[in-house]
């Protein structure tokens, strides 16, 4: 029985116009989604019970606006649903937060955990690894392909190409697009998430050594010069090495 | 003076030449800057002792970095490195390489670092939709994106010293698949050049191809070329579930512009868009808008870029 893990996190939708209320982002009106790739990696962890038998549990750090985020897995296929949350969450450093989620996964007993490449919000990356390491686990980040044979191995990036490499487990295994196509919710699905109750599990964190100052709107760009006509391409290739020195 | 640690980044077994945009980047952060080659072989290292404002280099040498392993390269760097901040280049390897380190001595991490003031830190967030600034009180691990800091000159004659690294490795290679082409990856790249729906079929992206010979850069796609065309790879998408990427510039033939997309390439530098149609999203971020099909375009673009080259 494998116990399998997937993290998901709850962003704002990647259509969405980003606004600013001073200087700070203003997710109100925001319609909020499942992070694009952790639908990969719940994927991932459902073809990896199908393989090899087990348990899948999404797992998410957030507030209660979160809980849609979980039913959606729930009803892509996850059997438990489980969310943590703590006083001051809205603003953990890496350290704090992936110590919060090592700890939630040993009480799990994970035995190995997916999560996506990066979130579609803060899109740090530094999750997985983090994780691992604090757990003193295996990491391979970025996979494009795994199968679930003999152990889990996995397809990743590598100097020159991909490699194709064996991890032993426990291992925390970050998802990108590869191959897979996440599955669509069926009827059953939708009805069983309807019912499911969310596991909340309350959490402390060490403290945060990093804090946020401010977010705002990237630097203006000057505005670009438009040129029409096929012909033009020729004065643009002049100005790419002699106006923007990049050539 | 404390000291602040550049970990050089290693490209097919070759000192990346955007270590030396590191040294800049610890220099902003402050303290006596030391250089931290990871290799298998230390002469990697000697190109390391030109860069300017550098204090001294560590060849950290060990059979470990042979081949990549997030937790046996952790251990093995964090043995050779002193204690203060650390500062990666923001490549794929890296930031999951500095996350790592960052956890194994119990600090955060701030990836993709644009701007350093004092202890204020730029990172883009929101894929580039808005810039997060955050003020690190202690040491921590960065990676900084390549491209924004000017690179240390390499005028300096630092000191070397190689030591034994050695990490535990908890992951197993079984097979390394090069890759189909020889070209140039977008990850990699400075210049890409990446073609959309527009280009009509996969054949076109040839004309894509000899621009990019001509040029030296890496051919990318959007995903509706990825998801249309069997020809063209998901590793050469770009965009919000592709590659993100960051070259000093990015031509971009027949893509709309998808919000998505520009997620994956918007911070490049300068951006050239080749579309048919005024209105196409993308003009509003181009440097250089060309208002043209590709069939009239391209091939005035690769016979003034064959002149130039
Ligand atoms: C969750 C999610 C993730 C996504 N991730 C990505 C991603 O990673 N990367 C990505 O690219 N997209 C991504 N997308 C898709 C994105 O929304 C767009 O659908 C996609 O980028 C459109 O690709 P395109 O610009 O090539 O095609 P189109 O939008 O169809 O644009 C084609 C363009 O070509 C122009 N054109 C046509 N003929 C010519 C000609 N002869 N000469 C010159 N111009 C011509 C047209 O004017 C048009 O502007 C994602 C979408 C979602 C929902
Ligand atoms: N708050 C969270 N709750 C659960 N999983 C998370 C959370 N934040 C990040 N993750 C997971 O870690 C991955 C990488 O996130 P990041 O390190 O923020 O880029 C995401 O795709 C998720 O799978």
């Amino acid at each position: 029985m494998t116990n399998i893990v997937v993290l998901v996190k709850q962003v704002p939708d990647t259509n969405a116009k980003i606004v600013f209320n001073g200087e700070s982002v203003d997710l109100s009106a925001v319609k909020m989604v499942t992070s694009p790739y952790d639908e990969f990696a719940i994927e991932t962890a459902l073809q990896h019970k199908e393989s090899s038998g087990g348990t899948v549990t999404a797992l998410t750090v957030g507030g209660s606006g979160a809980d849609k985020i979980l039913k959606d897995a729930k009803a892509m296929g996850v059997d438990n649903i489980v969310r943590v949350w703590g006083d001051g969450f809205e603003t953990l450093d890496s350290n704090s937060f992936q110590s919060v989620l090592s700890g939630v996964l040993s009480e799990l007993g994970a035995d190995v955990v997916y999560c996506g490449k990066s979130s579609a919000d803060l899109g740090s990356g530094s999750t997985g690894p983090g994780v691992a390491e604090k757990l003193g686990w295996a990491s391979v980040s970025n996979i494009v392909s795994a199968s679930f044979g003999d152990g889990l191995t996995v397809t990743a990036p590598a100097d020159g190409g991909n490699a194709v490499v064996n991890v032993s487990l426990p291992a925390i295994i970050s998802c990108d697009k590869g191959d897979l196509k996440p599955r669509k919710p069926n009827v059953r699905g939708i009805m069983m998430a309807k019912k499911a109750q969310v596991d909340v599990r309350e959490a402390s964190a060490p403290a945060s050594t990093v804090t946020l100052v401010s977010q705002t709107p990237p630097p203006a760009k000057p505005a670009g010069k438009t040129y029409e006509g096929g012909q033009s391409a020729a004065e643009v290739a002049k100005l790419l090495r002699d106006e923007a020195n990049v050539l | 003076m404390s000291e602040v640690t550049v970990i050089a980044e290693i490209t097919n077994g070759k000192l990346n030449p955007a270590t030396a945009e590191l040294v800049t980047a610890a220099s902003a952060l402050g303290g006596d800057v030391v250089v931290v080659v990871p290799c298998t072989d230390a002469s990697v290292a000697d190109a390391a002792s030109a860069y300017s404002n550098v204090s001294r280099v560590v060849a950290a040498k060990s059979s470990v970095f042979a081949n990549y392993d997030a937790s046996g390269w952790a251990e093995a760097i964090d043995a050779v490195s002193p204690a203060g901040n650390l500062v990666f280049l923001a490549s794929a390897q890296s930031k999951d390489l500095a996350a790592r380190l960052a956890s194994k001595r119990g600090i955060s991490v701030v990836q993709d670092v644009v701007e350093i003031s004092g202890n204020n830190l730029t990172s883009p967030i929101y894929s580039g939709k808005a810039f997060q600034t955050v003020a690190i009180s202690t040491t921590a691990v960065i990676s900084v994106r390549a491209n924004v800091f000017s690179p240390s000159p390499s005028d300096g004659d630092a000191s070397m010293s190689v030591v034994d690294a050695t990490g535990n490795v908890k992951s197993a290679i079984k097979e390394l698949i090069g890759r189909a082409s020889e070209r140039l990856d977008v990850a990699e790249a400075n210049i890409i050049i990446s073609g959309g729906r527009g280009m009509g079929s996969p054949d076109n992206f040839k004309h894509l191809e000899v621009i990019a010979d001509t040029i030296g850069a890496a051919v990318g796609a959007s995903r509706a070329a990825v998801d249309t065309w069997d020809d063209i790879p998901h590793s050469m998408q770009v965009g919000q579930t592709g590659k993100t990427v960051n070259p000093n510039l990015y031509i971009a033939v027949g893509i709309s512009g998808a919000i998505q997309h520009l997620a994956g390439m918007r911070s490049s530098k300068y951006i050239v868009a080749i579309n048919k149609d005024a209105d196409a999203p993308i003009f509003q971020y181009a440097d250089y808008g060309i208002v043209a099909s590709w069939e009239d375009a391209l091939p005035v673009l690769q016979s003034t870029f064959s002149e130039m080259f």
